[in-house]
């Protein structure tokens, strides 16, 4: 039976092209949805996001029910989940941008300014860069990813970064464990790379 | 490495057709957006560039459309600019697939819009797009109407004045040298990228790829942007990428 892939709608600018990509991935039945019903019995579960923090929780948070139904689904009967850009972010314990916001709390880390060891180092993190695993992971290959973010996502395990970046210092490129994931770069703006990058995860077991 | 230095084509568009665009592929439409961006995105491109210069700001729908469509198929990054004179004009091109909305004349009549678009979507998405003429040694004033109109601000002060603001980008387009093909206005493009610490795309005047390497080498840019070298067949992407590399810039492989 094919599966449900829930894509969680709270506005993000970014909402329609990853799901453009995802069934450019593959993807058969992708529900764009706001109904935690709907998210409950998916399959697997996208949140996307690009923006200030505290504006994407608090449009996710605005949806009764929503936080709730991803965290039992995800958390509570471990299916696939992927966070992509201030969707990956907001798995952390809070954000520091435009004042201090509690994320999901699933990932520990805070999510803070990059702070440019140099001058010449520009901000926003804007560009194609290395995606470079820090161990071996179903779903991440070494390879060049698009970014695009002013805020990094400092993680408080080492175990939790599955991929760095480099940009007048390390970055972290991607977050996780188990059967989460959030990735800083954008699939869905990363051609190639990108499109195998989802299609991995759709067909992923963990 | 460190993050690449971005190829990026630009594509001039009027009424939801491409002016002066891409022949370097047998193309069905060779007015169709879509199908250019198509064409740029398979080549390699970083990112891409849709430049409306529709006269009327009543067919701001038919821009909109041209970036749904071609987010639908294409998977790279995408700016859009003109035309765009509010915080809801930039949404509705964000949320049709755009990465980041490029705004011109309206930054410089109304400053405090670059604020809007930058708190409500975040500076990431938020490119000044700064057109400006020469106008004694070592300074520049800023054109708006495509170069036609004069404001009498200097440039160097509205670039910072922009980066305050909240823009995550600077576009620096030289006026004196667009569409000569005798390369960027390096002193200019290096005067804004030394002010500020955002990128800046180095924008007007490629003639060839000494030119691209020189807009960082010289002009301190973070991107290069060109349309003819690239339109025309002159010179791929790929062309493009490896004479960065073997500038020995970082440059996509």
């Amino acid at each position: 039976m094919a599966e449900t892939i829930a894509l969680i709608d709270f506005g993000a600018g970014n909402l329609h092209s990853v799901h453009n990509a995802l069934i450019a991935a593959g993807a058969g039945d992708v529900a764009v949805t706001a109904d935690p019903t709907m998210v409950a019995r998916a399959d697997r579960i996208i949140l996307p996001g690009v923006g200030a923090f505290g504006a994407c929780r608090d449009a996710l948070v605005a949806i009764d029910g929503m936080v709730a139904a991803m965290d039992r689904r995800v958390r509570g009967e471990a299916i696939p989940f992927l966070g992509i850009c201030v969707g990956m972010q907001m798995l952390a314990d809070k954000g520091i941008e435009f004042g201090e916001h509690d994320g999901l709390g699933w990932i520990s880390g805070t999510v803070k300014a990059i702070e440019p060891a140099s001058d010449e180092i520009k901000i926003p993190h804007m560009g194609w860069n290395d995606v470079t695993p820090t161990e071996g992971h179903d779903l991440l290959e070494s390879g060049e990813a698009y970014y695009l973010h002013g805020y990094h996502f400092d993680a408080v395990n080492e175990a939790d970064i599955l991929a760095k970046t480099s940009h007048g210092g390390p970055l972290v490129s991607a977050v996780g464990r188990d059967n989460i994931v959030g990735v800083q770069f954008h699939p869905e703006k990363s051609q190639a790379y990108g499109l195998a990058f989802l299609k991995r995860f759709l067909e992923w077991k963990p | 490495m460190t993050v690449r230095i971005r190829v990026i084509p630009c594509l001039d568009v009027a009424n939801g057709r491409v002016v002066k665009g891409v022949n370097f592929v047998d193309l069905q439409d060779a007015g169709d957006p879509v199908e250019q961006a198509q064409a740029y995105d398979a080549a390699g491109a970083d990112e891409l560039c849709f430049l409306d210069i529709t006269a009327s700001h009543e067919n701001r729908d038919t821009i909109i459309d041209v970036v749904r469509r071609t987010a639908e198929v294409c998977f790279m990054p995408v700016t859009v600019g003109g035309g765009v004179r509010t915080a809801d004009d930039a949404r509705a091109l964000l949320m049709a697939g755009a990465d980041k909305v490029a705004v011109n004349s309206a930054a410089v009549s109304r400053p405090e819009v670059v604020s809007d678009i930058a708190t409500r979507f975040g500076s990431q998405c938020m490119v000044a797009s700064i057109d400006a003429r020469k106008v004694e040694e070592g300074r520049w004033e800023i054109f708006t109407h495509g170069g036609r109109t004069p404001t009498g601000i200097d440039a160097l002060e509205h670039a910072v004045r922009m980066a305050d603001l909240g823009a995550g980008e600077l576009l620096v387009t030289s006026m004196d040298r667009d569409g000569t093909r005798d390369g960027y206005d390096l002193e200019l493009t290096r005067t804004l990228a030394d002010a500020v610490s955002i990128p800046v795309v180095a924008s007007g005047g490629v003639g060839n790829l000494d030119h691209l390497v020189e807009g960082v080498t010289k002009g301190h840019a973070n991107a290069v942007l060109a349309a003819s070298i690239f339109h025309f067949g002159q010179y791929s992407i790929a062309d493009a990428h490896a004479a960065l590399r073997a500038a020995k810039l970082p440059a996509r492989a």
